[in-house]
């Protein structure tokens, strides 16, 4: 992955991400609060502290359990840094042709940098809700900010890569629904990298009150045919008691790009959280998800969809943490893997001594389209408690040849049986968006990989 | 509970020791000088001894898997091991010329009953070497051949030795080094071509010295064709300090042999149990590996089979109890290696009280392969409100038409099956007894007979006082 970043532009030693001087500036240029500049610097002595962190790139250690599986090549930043100029190319319209997304809100950043805003109703607005660039929201509403940014510890292994968010991360999102607040809309805020060997750093930040209700897209993309890009991106959901929220995201960056992603959701009190995830491109991304179930009866229910290609790695690890006796959570991971492509499930079911009649469901789905494409799967279960119930599975597999005989017996060619079968498999994620528009979209998208 | 005051008497049968005066001993502590004096008393041949002290030098350049692995194993202490204990070299051919004191300890653990059970022949290990060795005169006729590892490497060491170390490599792990250095007593097995050895081959192992780490080898090798099982039950008296078990079990599977592999281990509760199996089944064979681990404080263990042949088949059942004080870390490795080969993992485990039971495991189907398939189901049951059971398989699936399903569950017994019991008249206790029984009923219905009794009871030993 190295080589491609090294084929875009032609690195400049001072603009590396892992020097002092870089970030320092960054912090000055920045004119942040110093309850926020304290957090970045905080997060720069980790990056420092941490010695495998250098200009030549993040380091793996090959005997953390917690990396076990993934390519052990480490991460290179070199060529990386952060855009100079703003973009000011057009950018792609995600739903153009399809069914045009009804939005509450929007935000779009191009190399991290904002380049168009749909600001919410009035009548939203006079509810209290809030959705802001990550800078203007840390500017207009500190006290909301400094309670819920950067707060929460995940243990996942990407340390060093939430570090590195931590430090650089401005181009965000932040959304406050108030208490009894319900928005049927989508709030919806793009990331694209539109220059060959931008860096990324993209925030979502959700915070719903009691009882409210939020719908929420993330999508992540290459612009412009851009090449090579660096994304490290996080995102917090903080569900309060009986808050339903809704999150999708789609990660679909050139094949040249590293992605590096977190999220973290926290379940309060009979809170209704689903997360939909969808991986289709970068060349090796990493996505870690971790979830709390905080509150007594949360429900959370996990999901995510990827499609690997070519030689992409996608390592994915899920930390289901039940802290809060009675809550449920469910997870469906789909992966489908053509040519030489690879796929990591790692995930882990943790049920604390107090979360007795916890009901957690953990399920992994292999469909291996090629001999050459390997799928690694470690499922996990770290009980404590006996008034549990806990299961797992995983399987991986080739297409049925009996259902694809059955079709084809049926008068259909062998590829649209095939074509059929395989884009089933996706449908299980995709119905569940519960929304024509982004429903369209994936499928699109997902198909898009087959076009070759 | 009249059946329960007479198993309580059962249990302490194994809590009991003789002074017993070691004829040879080495000492405490592991050195190149150790290796010596054990290749020097068993008078093995020069590329053993070099084979041991290679080995020494992996054993001490390995770092302790703690990664991954639980912290307890750093409690350790290698400096204050007695590596070798002996009372003599030669195993005693006939059971009268086995000491009296040995004799009144393997009575009590009721040998000489399991040989009057037509069991074909037995070879009970007293601390390092085999105290009683005899096997029934038919299977000798046959050319079966059931001896210790020295007598093994010596008399038959074109038999041996072309397999000695191959399945488990001295540098695979830690322990196996360990074993490859200090390895000392076991069963080295041959079973001709054909030979379908219809009674199981015995063994029993003791840990009777304090702070005596025990080492067995054991290498089993049925050529085509033929036919063996193998069982081992384990117990060690209690002691003050803990003891190490680090055994080496290798097994190879010619073209369509079968191996079936039984062991039941019940060790104290402070033996350290750190044991590597492997089998490698050639094609069209079958290796087979029962295991129960019932004692120890804490078991690493994860038999594997490597499918190196077209259309071999591998199989582990596992049954894991861990109780107060105790971690069972148990689970299997699958490595398939030719085409169309099969595998089939079972586990289940139950934790009561404290104790902690972790399944881990392994299954690897690469990419020039086809048509392979491997199923695991692993089931925990949680007694006790501080019960914890972990699970950690990993699996990689390339190739063509491969097809692996995993499968796993945590449950507790179901109040509403105790609630019918209790209703029926049954205490709760025996109502628990049963329930959890019921939950292995369908591993343990795979042993012979004396064995899935023995379980049973051993279990249900486990369980008592667990519950009310």
């Amino acid at each position: 992955m190295s080589v491609a970043l090294t084929e875009s532009a032609p690195p400049t030693a001072s603009t590396s991400l892992a020097l002092e001087e870089v970030f320092q500036t960054d912090l000055a240029q920045a004119r942040e609060p110093k309850w926020l500049a304290e957090l970045r610097l905080e997060a720069w002595a980790r990056v420092n502290r941490d010695a495998k962190i250098s200009e030549n790139g993040i380091a793996v250690d090959k005997k953390d359990e917690r990396w076990r599986f993934s390519g052990h090549k480490g991460w290179s930043l070199e060529g990386v840094a952060r855009a100079k100029n703003k973009f000011t190319g057009k950018l792609p319209d995600i739903f153009a042709g399809g069914h045009p997304l009804t939005c509450a809100g929007q935000l779009t950043y191009a190399d991290d940098i904002l380049s168009a805003q749909t600001p919410i109703s009035a009548k939203l607005a006079n509810q209290g809700v809030i959705f802001l660039p990550l800078a203007e929201a840390i500017a207009k509403h500190p006290e909301l900010l400094r309670e819920h940014l950067f707060k929460h510890d995940r243990a996942l292994g990407g340390g060093k890569f939430l570090s590195l968010h931590q430090a650089y991360s401005r181009a965000g999102s932040f959304l406050y629904v108030p208490d009894n607040v319900e928005v049927p809309e989508t709030f919806f805020a793009a990331h694209w990298a539109a220059t060959s060997g931008v860096a990324l750093f993209p925030h979502t930040l959700i915070i719903a009150g009691a009882n409210s209700k939020v719908n929420f897209l993330d999508f992540y993309g290459s612009a412009n045919d851009a090449g090579a890009a660096c994304m490290a991106g996080a995102a917090t959901v903080i569900a309060g008691s009986g808050a339903r929220v809704f999150r999708k995201s789609a990660q679909n960056l050139s094949v040249e790009a590293l992605s590096y992603h977190d999220d973290t959701i926290v379940c309060g009190r009979d809170a209704d959280v689903k997360n939909i995830a969808v991986h289709l491109g970068a060349q090796r991304a990493r996505y870690e998800s971790y979830s709390k179930l905080n509150g007594p009866g949360a429900n959370l229910e996990l999901c995510a969809l990827t499609i690997a290609s070519d030689r992409q790695e996608f390592d994915q690890r899920t930390f289901q943490d039940h802290v809060a006796p009675r809550a449920t959570s469910n997870l469906l991971y789909k992966n489908a893997l053509l040519d030489e492509s690879r796929t990591i499930f790692a995930g882990m079911i943790r049920v604390e001594p107090g979360a007795e009649e916890t009901d957690a469901y953990q399920q992994n789905r292999n469909l291996l389209l090629n001999p050459a494409a390997e799928a690694d799967s470690l499922p996990g279960l770290e009980i404590q408690n006996q008034n549990v119930r806990c299961t797992h599975g995983a399987t991986t597999s080739r297409l049925d040849p009996e259902e694809l005989f059955y079709l084809r017996s049926r008068g259909l060619s062998k590829n649209t049986a095939y074509q059929l079968l395989v884009f089933g498999f996706f449908e299980e994620v995709i119905q569940r968006v519960e929304n024509e528009a982004l429903a369209e979209l994936l499928r699109k998208l997902a198909r898009g990989k087959f076009g070759k | 509970m009249d059946q329960a005051t007479q198993l309580e008497i059962d249990r302490e049968k194994g809590n009991f020791r003789y002074e017993t005066d070691y004829a040879f001993d080495a000492g405490v502590g592991l050195s190149p000088a150790t290796i010596d004096y054990i290749a020097e008393v068993k008078g093995e041949a020069p590329w053993v001894r070099e084979f041991r002290h290679k080995a020494l030098n992996i054993f001490e350049s390995k770092p302790m898997p703690t990664h991954w692995a639980t912290k307890d194993l750093e409690a350790i202490n290698f400096s204050k091991i007695r590596y070798y204990l002996s009372q003599g070299q030669k195993p005693s051919r006939s059971w009268d010329d086995v000491p009296v004191d040995i004799k009144k300890t393997f009575e009590r653990l009721g040998i000489p009953e399991q040989e009057r059970k037509f069991l074909a022949g037995v070879e009970a290990q007293f601390d390092s070497e085999a105290a009683y060795s005899r096997m029934k005169e038919g299977l000798s006729k046959l050319g079966v051949i059931f001896v210790g590892p020295t007598e093994g490497l010596k008399e038959h060491e074109e038999i041996f030795r072309p397999w000695f170390g191959k399945v488990i490599p001295t540098g695979d792990n830690k322990f196996s080094a360990l074993n490859s250095a200090v390895f000392s007593g076991g069963s080295f097995i041959y079973v001709p071509k054909g030979v379908k050895v219809k009674q199981p081959l015995q063994a029993y192992f003791r840990i009777n010295a304090e702070n005596f780490g025990q080492f067995e080898r054991t290498l089993i090798i049925a050529d085509e064709g033929a036919e063996v099982t193998y069982m081992e039950g384990c117990t060690a008296p209690k002691f003050e300090t803990a003891t190490l078990h680090s055994a080496v079990v290798e097994l190879v599977a010619l073209k369509g042999a079968k191996i079936q592999y039984i062991t039941v281990q019940n060790w104290s509760n402070n033996v350290f149990n750190l044991v590597t199996k492997r089998g490698l089944a050639h094609e069209e064979s079958e290796i087979r590996w029962i295991d129960c681990n019932i004692g120890s404080r804490l078991t690493m263990k994860y038999p594997g089979v490597i499918l190196k042949g077209r259309r071999a088949r591998g199989e582990v059942l596992s049954i894991a109890l861990a109780n107060d004080g105790q971690h069972q870390d148990t689970g299997a490795k699958m490595i398939h290696a030719a085409d169309e080969t099969t595998s089939n993992i079972i586990a289940k485990s139950i934790s009561v009280g404290k104790g902690r039971s972790t399944y881990r495991g392994l299954v690897q189907i690469p990419k020039h392969l086809k048509n392979c398939k491997n199923n695991t189901e692993c089931d925990a049951l949680l007694i006790n409100a501080n019960s914890r059971t972990d699970t950690y398989p990993a699996i990689t699936v390339r190739g063509e038409g491969n097809s692996v399903q995993h499968e796993a569950s945590v449950s507790k017994v179901s109040a509403e099956q105790i609630f019918y019991m209790r209703s029926r008249g049954l205490s709760e206790a025996a109502a628990m007894s049963l329930s959890v029984n019921g939950f292995i009923n369908d591993l343990v219905r795979e042993f012979p007979m004396e064995y899935s009794v023995e379980l049973k009871r051993l279990i249900e030993l486990e369980m008592e006082g667990s519950v009310g």
